[in-house]
């Protein structure tokens, strides 16, 4: 657009019209491109600019947002989103945002804040309009209500960020971006909704599936690496028995991996749940100790190749589950 | 029970309702404010379900424990081989039910706990050092800092971040400045006390360094442990281009630190930073940058000091391994000019590598060369071996065993070992 302004001034000044056209009217007709360049320019940024800490968010945006949004996410799936690196080549995508929608309850505290300090973005700074902390309407599991400390492991005070993972909440999720984009776009406020229904009628049909696929294995017993699965669990009526972790944050430890083992045994558990950034092999070992298999699971959109959106998400993660139930029960 | 909790939820909701109205009412015009106003309310009215949600939930768990207890006693069998509480336990510790204190806080003289939401972030660092072998440069033993730090953001235009290193010679503010981070023009600013942006090492605390020590070109050059650190102004902007994120500072300071002095109220210090950065991969990046100091130095009124410096960064952390794996290396160049006796020039740089290669395992190596900035011809250079051991990411121990050969002919073998330890809530570390 610059290079166009100048040849556009240039050719105003230097071209036949100059003989012509007394000032005034070559100062309108300049004035007259200048503010026609204006218009173009708002004309073509009538999409929101979204930018989302992590794929889970990413995707949920896309779906309420169609192509009147243009999404991008910070963390990758395969990337424990507690620890990502503030690199400066996120600066420069938050400093084009006009919509940061963040998982909150302290999951980016550690990356976030130095990000968004040197934005340059008042836009999306914590308060302003364009900024939309996901966690305030979700149901929210885990909040800590009495004296925590760190000994505790890295424990979430404000509660566990992982609420995603119940499809309820990422209806809630979708339900609060279209507030947020139709706050920030009103002139597509009707296309907004129009999507969000689409969206919830698919997901409502997608429910049904998955239900259907995990009520005959109501109440089964699961051990994962990490407390990332809590809403997971409660939605899909899996019983998380133990945690491979000794506390949240804190690796795996001898004595905690015996007593793990035998209490696995004991309660007959069958499967492990892992994400995809842990080493597999404290879990490879329990497993084989126990008689139990590892899954690894995608604890977010991206986290493996094939969890392309927030339905395969599901898909993905209770096929995994369902079918090696199944192998399980047939040994 | 349930019931006298519904009244105040029947209560808050016909408030809501209400508040929504009169508002809108006010200014029939205005949707968009009435629909910010309802978005609040509602937020307000979710958080407020939601702390009777965890209070009912809590309630109940009391309930459960009082009434289970005895009723398992009589004619049942003992319970047999009690699950490992840990294991099974329903309650994640510190959660509803989990045995900690609960409801609101005790109120102490007239200010409710609310107000205390607003208190900055506090934490204090230790940083403990031992020394041992000899050194005829140096003290047997250093002892270090504690630092403490608040921070806060001040209100929508400007956040505050103060740091005190207490020390054996005592207390002294490390830096103090509020942040503008959106100026118009896509400035953000600092001002106040400020580590100054000349490289990367400067700008780090001590307790951020993968070294238990500064290089020697800090110390022989750039200002000691404190550094480049001087009240001052620092504005830095983006500088927007197709290619690569590019950065640069501008800042001024008092002209009083270890390394200039200022005889006049003109005599001001200048330093300027531009920094470049580029991802290579998803996992591996590029960061190079230059910068430049200048102000007047304690050799007398009309004696100045220039420093040019160079720093360069690769990183390679892949994403997938984030937790267990990673790779730095680093250096920096410094060439310092001191104008009186008609010129003094010095030269000196650190070559440095810190690898991760277990969860909780860091191993590195330093190569250090300087010559000193008033002895021209003076030059020590020294090498560093560590390992850093990690028990969790608020606890560092490192062991650091530096050999400096001095320009004097003598040579110094040390070992340092450091406790590097973190309590409260410390500010995120930017890249």
């Amino acid at each position: 657009m610059n290079s166009c302004f100048s040849s556009c001034f240039r050719s105003a000044h230097m071209g036949p019209m100059r003989s012509d056209l007394p000032p005034r009217d070559v100062a309108a007709l300049v004035m007259a491109i200048v503010v026609s360049l204006f218009a173009v320019g708002t004309a073509a940024a009538a999409t929101v600019t979204v930018v989302a800490t992590t794929e889970d968010l990413a995707s949920l945006t896309r779906e309420v947002g169609g192509d009147r949004v243009k999404v991008d996410a910070i963390a990758r799936g395969y990337q424990d989103p507690h620890f990502v690196e503030p690199k400066p080549s996120y600066i420069l995508r938050l400093q084009r945002a006009d919509v940061l929608v963040v998982v909150g309850r302290d999951l980016e505290a550690g990356w976030l804040p130095p990000l968004l300090q040197q934005s340059r973005n008042a836009r999306i700074q914590p308060g302003a309009r364009g900024y939309l902390d996901a966690s305030l309407t979700a149901d929210i599991l885990e909040i800590s209500t009495g004296q925590i400390t760190r000994a505790m492991g890295d424990v979430h005070p404000l509660g566990n960020p992982h609420y995603w993972l119940d499809p309820a909440n990422g209806r809630r999720i979708a339900q609060a971006i279209v507030r947020k984009l139709t706050e920030i776009s009103p002139g597509d406020t009707a296309y907004f909704n129009e999507r969000y229904g689409d969206f919830d009628r698919r997901l409502t049909e997608a429910e049904k599936r998955w239900d259907s696929m995990m009520a005959p294995l109501e109440g089964l017993k699961v051990v994962t690496f990490h407390r990332s699965w809590p809403n997971f669990a409660e939605r899909f009526g899996l019983d998380v028995i133990g945690y491979v972790e000794p506390r949240p944050g804190i690796p795996p430890s001898a004595a905690h991996t015996r007593e793990l083992v035998q209490e696995m045994r004991r309660q007959d558990v069958r499967l492990i749940l892992v994400e995809p950034y842990f080493d597999l092999r404290t879990p490879d070992a329990v497993a084989r100790e126990s008689g139990a298999r590892v899954l690894v699971m995608s604890p977010s959109v991206g986290g493996l190749s094939e969890v392309t959106d927030y339905f395969k998400l599901f898909d993905y993660n209770l096929n995994l589950i369902a079918s090696a139930d199944e192998v399980a029960k047939g040994e | 029970m349930c019931a006298s909790l519904v009244r105040p939820l029947i209560l808050v909701s016909s408030f809501v309702v209400l508040a929504s109205i009169e508002p809108a009412q006010a200014q029939s015009q205005d949707s968009q404010a009435i629909r910010e106003e309802l978005n609040r309310l509602r937020r307000e009215f979710e958080t407020l379900r939601e702390q009777y949600t965890e209070r009912l939930g809590a309630l109940e768990a009391r309930l459960v424990a009082l009434e289970g207890a005895p009723r398992a006693a009589p004619g049942q069998p003992p319970p047999t081989a009690t699950p490992l509480a840990e294991l099974v336990a329903p309650v994640p510790p510190g959660a509803a039910g989990a045995g900690g204190p609960q409801g609101s806080l005790p109120v102490y003289g007239n200010v409710s706990a609310l107000s205390k939401i607003f208190n900055p972030d506090v934490a204090v660092i230790g940083d403990f050092l031992g020394a041992a072998g000899g050194n005829p440069m140096q003290p047997a033993f250093e002892l270090r800092e504690s630092e403490t730090s608040l921070q806060a953001i001040v209100d929508p235009y400007a956040r505050a971040d103060f740091f005190f290193a207490v020390s054996p010679e005592g207390i002294d503010i490390e830096e103090g400045y509020i942040t503008f981070p959106a100026l118009p023009g896509g400035l953000l600013m600092k001002a106040g006390r400020l580590r100054s942006a000349f490289g990367k090492v400067n700008t780090t605390h001590t307790h951020g360094l993968p070294w238990a020590d500064r290089p020697l070109v800090t110390r022989n050059l750039l200002g000691g442990e404190d550094g480049i650190s001087d009240a001052g102004v620092s504005v830095a902007r983006l500088l927007p281009n197709p290619w690569i994120f590019l950065e640069a500072t501008a800042e001024v300071y008092r002209g009083q630190s270890e390394l200039f002095r200022s005889y006049e109220r003109r005599d001001l210090t200048y330093v300027g930073h531009v920094r470049g950065y580029q991802d290579i991969t998803e996992s591996s990046n590029l960061e190079l940058g230059a910068s430049l100091a200048y102000g007047h130095n304690d050799a007398g009124p009309s004696a100045t000091t220039r420093i040019l410096g160079i720093d360069g960064t690769f990183r390679y952390r892949p994403l997938r391994r984030a937790m267990y794996q990673r790779l730095l290396a680093r250096t920096e160049l410094a060439w310092s000019r001191r104008s009186e006796l008609g010129g003094l020039n010095a030269f000196g740089a650190y070559l440095a590598t810190d690898y991760q290669f277990a969860r909780r395992w860091f191993a590195g190596v330093r190569y250090d060369y300087s010559g000193r900035a008033t002895q021209p011809g003076s030059k020590d250079n020294g090498t560093s071996w560590l390992v850093t051991y990690w028990p969790s990411e608020f606890n560092q121990i490192r062991g650091q065993y530096r050999r400096t050969n001095y320009a004097e002919g003598q040579t110094a073998n040390e070992l340092l070992l450091q406790f590097l330890f973190s309590i409260g809530a410390h500010g995120a570390h930017a890249f």
